[in-house]
C-alpha cells in the first residue's frame, strides 16, 4: 500500500504538541482505570458487602469483565470508527467516555442506601471503562504514528508506552495525598470518592488539548483523496490478506508482549506480597522503584528499534524472559526466606488484645501479634486472629533489610526491562503491519485480546497452577509419598513461558524485521 | 524458510487442539462445576472467550501457515496491494 504522492510531515513542534497530548490523555484513562483496582479494598466494602454472594459476583465481574473481556469489544467498536471518520475524534469520545464513567463512580451511594442497584451501576460504568480503555490506545498509536516521520515512529509512539506504568504512579500519589489530607475514617466515610471526582478536571483539561489538534496527517490525506474504507471491520477481518497479519500481530508479538508485561508489573508485585510476604507498604515501595527506575527504557528500546528494527527488540524481550523466571522468581524467593535467618529470641515482642467481632454482635475477636528480629535486620511480625465463633486467622508480614530490599528492586528492575523490550516498540510495529484505511480496527484488536486476555488472565492462571502444585504437595505429603513439585511456588510462571515461547517461535518465523506495509 | 513456515503449521495446529483439549478439561469445566460464584466466572472466561481464541484463532493461523499464505512471495504481493 504505497501512497502515490508524498508523505504530510508535521513540524517538530506540532509533534511535540501531538505527542503532549496523545499521551496526557491516554495516562489520564489508564489512571482512571487504575484507581478502582487501587482502592478495591474499600470499594468492596461500599458497593459489594462481605458475605453477600451476589455481591461478590458482580464484584468479580466488573474486575475481570472490565479488565479485559470488554476491551476488545472497544477496540472493535472504537477502532471501526476511528478508520471512518477519523482518529482525532473517535479518542476524543474515549477520553470522555473514560473521565464521565470514573466520575460518575465516585457519586455512586453506597451498597447500604441504594442496596443491589450499587454494585449494578459500578459494574455498568466499569463496563464503559474497559470500552473506552480498548478505543483509546489504538486511536492514540495512531495518531502519533501517523504524525511522525516514518524512520521515528518507534520513538515517538514509545512515548505512548510510558503512560501505563505513569498512570499508575499518578493513581497512587493522588489516592496517597488524599489520604494524606483527612482522618482515616473521613477517607473511609467519603475520600475514597475524591481521586474519582477530580478525574474530571483532568479530563477536561485534557480534552480542551486535544480538541485544538488537527486529525491526522495521512488519515486526512486518505479522506481528502476518497481512499478511506466504508466497512473497516469487513476489511480487516473479512479479508484474508488483512486478517492473516490480524493473528500474526497477535500470536507473534502481542500475546507474548500480554504476558511479560503482565508478569513484570503485577505478578512480581503480587508474588512479593502473598507468596513472599513481604509487608505491603514496602512491597509497594520497592515497586514503585523499580517501576521509576525502568520506564524511562520504553523510550530507550522505542528509539532502538527505530535504529535496528522492531521484531529482534521484542522477540529478545520475550526470549530472556522465559529462560530467566524461573531463576528470577527463585531468587526473590529465596531473598525474602527467613527459615535461613538467625534470630535474635531476646528481641521477639508479643501482645494480645480482644476487641469487638464486627461480623457477630456479641463476640469477639482475640488478635495475638509476635514480632520477630533478626540479625541481619529483617523484621517478621506474625498477626493470629481467632473469633469467639472458632475461625482463625494468620497473617505474616516480612520487612525486609534495605540489602535484601535493594536486591528485590534490581530483580524486579529487571522484569521491568524485559517489559520496555517488548513493550516500547510494539505501537510502532503495530502500526507498520496494517495501511492507514484500517488501521485503526485492525491494530487495536489483536493489542487488548494479545494483552487484555492472554496477559489480563495471568494472574488468576497462575495462581491456580501454584494452587494447584501446593496442593499436589500436601497431598503427597499426607500419603507419605515423594513431593511432585520441588518449588511449587513457581509453578505459576509456566503460563506466561509457555505463552512467551510459542509466541517467540511464532514472531521468529513468520514476522518481518521491516515495516509490512509503507506509508 | 516458507518450508519451515509450512511445516510449523502442523504444530500450531496441534498445539490448537492440546490447549483446546487441556484448557477446557483441566481449568475450563471444573471451575464452571465447582459451585462457587468466583469460579464461576473464571470458567466462563476460560471456556467461551480464551479456549474459542486459542481453538479458532491459533487453528486459522496454522491453516494459514499451511496453506503458504506467510510464504515471503504471497506477503509481499499482499503488502502491494495485491489480494491472493
Amino acid at each position: 500500500m504505497v501512497s502515490d504522492s508524498p508523505k504530510p510531515t508535521a513540524s517538530t513542534r506540532t509533534l511535540m504538541s501531538v505527542i503532549g497530548a496523545s499521551s496526557v490523555g491516554t495516562l489520564i484513562e489508564w489512571y482512571d482505570f487504575y484507581i478502582f483496582g487501587s482502592l478495591a479494598t474499600v470499594l468492596s466494602t461500599k458497593f459489594f458487602p462481605e458475605g453477600n454472594p451476589t455481591a461478590a459476583f458482580l464484584s468479580t465481574l466488573a474486575t475481570f469483565a472490565a479488565g479485559f473481556v470488554v476491551r476488545p469489544f472497544g477496540a472493535l467498536f472504537f477502532g471501526r470508527l476511528g478508520d471512518l471518520i477519523g482518529r482525532k475524534y473517535t479518542f476524543m469520545v474515549t477520553l470522555l467516555l473514560m473521565g464521565g464513567a470514573t466520575f460518575a463512580i465516585g457519586l455512586i451511594p453506597s451498597y447500604d442506601t441504594i442496596g443491589f442497584l450499587a454494585p449494578t451501576l459500578v459494574l455498568i460504568l466499569r463496563l464503559l471503562q474497559g470500552l473506552a480503555l480498548g478505543g483509546e490506545y489504538g486511536g492514540a498509536a495512531t495518531y502519533v504514528a501517523e504524525h511522525s516521520p516514518t524512520n521515528q515512529r518507534g520513538y515517538w509512539t514509545s512515548w505512548i508506552q510510558t503512560t501505563a506504568t505513569s498512570g499508575l504512579f499518578i493513581s497512587l500519589l493522588v489516592i496517597l495525598l488524599t489520604r494524606k489530607s483527612m482522618s482515616p475514617s473521613a477517607f473511609d466515610d467519603w475520600g475514597w470518592r475524591v481521586p474519582f471526582l477530580v478525574s474530571i478536571l483532568m479530563v477536561l483539561i485534557s480534552y480542551v488539548i486535544r480538541r485544538n489538534m488537527s486529525e491526522s496527517p495521512l488519515f486526512a490525506k486518505a479522506k481528502a483523496e476518497g481512499k478511506t474504507s466504508a466497512n473497516p471491520l469487513k476489511e480487516s477481518f473479512g479479508r484474508k490478506y488483512n486478517f492473516k497479519f490480524v493473528l500474526l500481530a497477535l500470536f507473534g508479538a502481542t500475546m507474548g508482549q500480554g504476558v511479560v508485561w503482565y508478569t513484570g508489573q503485577f505478578y512480581a508485585m503480587n508474588f512479593i506480597k502473598t507468596v513472599c510476604n513481604v509487608d505491603a507498604v514496602q512491597s509497594d515501595e520497592l515497586m514503585t522503584v523499580a517501576l521509576l527506575m525502568g520506564t524511562p527504557f520504553f523510550v530507550v528500546f522505542g528509539w532502538l528499534s527505530d535504529k535496528i528494527g522492531r521484531k529482534g527488540i521484542m522477540l529478545f524481550g520475550m526470549l530472556v524472559a522465559l529462560l530467566t523466571y524461573r531463576p528470577l522468581y527463585e531468587k526473590m524467593y529465596q531473598t525474602t526466606n527467613i527459615s535461613s535467618r538467625q534470630e535474635i529470641p531476646a528481641n521477639a515482642t508479643i501482645s494480645t488484645t480482644v476487641t469487638p467481632d464486627p461480623k457477630q454482635t456479641g463476640g469477639t475477636v482475640q488478635t495475638k501479634t509476635v514480632t520477630h528480629q533478626y540479625t541481619d535486620g529483617t523484621m517478621l511480625t506474625e498477626v493470629t486472629k481467632v473469633s469467639s465463633a472458632g475461625k482463625s486467622d494468620l497473617k505474616r508480614a516480612v520487612l525486609l533489610n534495605d540489602s535484601d530490599r535493594w536486591t528485590l528492586i534490581w530483580l524486579v528492575f529487571i522484569q521491568v526491562i524485559y517489559v520496555t523490550l517488548v513493550y516500547g516498540p510494539i505501537a510502532a510495529f503495530l502500526v507498520e503491519m496494517f495501511p492507514v484505511q484500517i488501521r485503526y480496527t485492525s491494530m487495536s484488536l489483536p493489542y487488548h485480546i494479545g494483552n487484555g486476555v492472554f496477559g489480563g488472565l495471568l494472574p488468576a492462571v497462575a495462581t491456580y497452577l501454584a494452587t494447584g502444585a501446593n496442593q499436589a504437595n500436601l497431598a503427597a505429603q499426607q500419603t507419605g509419598s515423594p513431593l511432585p513439585f520441588a518449588a511449587p511456588y513457581l509453578e505459576g510462571l509456566w503460563y506466561p513461558i509457555i505463552v512467551a515461547g510459542v509466541s517467540f517461535l511464532i514472531g521468529l518465523v513468520y514476522l518481518k524485521n521491516r515495516p509490512q506495509v509503507a506509508d | 524458510m516458507n518450508r519451515i513456515k509450512r511445516y510449523l503449521g502442523l504444530l500450531w495446529l496441534a498445539l490448537a487442539g492440546l490447549a483446546g483439549y487441556f484448557g477446557t478439561t483441566s481449568l475450563g469445566i471444573p471451575k464452571l462445576i465447582s459451585g462457587k460464584l468466583d469460579d464461576l466466572v473464571f470458567g466462563i472466561i476460560i471456556v467461551f472467550i480464551l479456549m474459542p481464541l486459542i481453538v479458532g484463532g491459533l487453528g486459522c493461523f496454522a491453516i494459514y501457515a499451511l496453506q503458504g499464505e506467510y510464504d515471503e512471495e504471497t506477503v509481499k504481493s499482499a503488502s502491494s496491494g495485491q489480494e491472493t
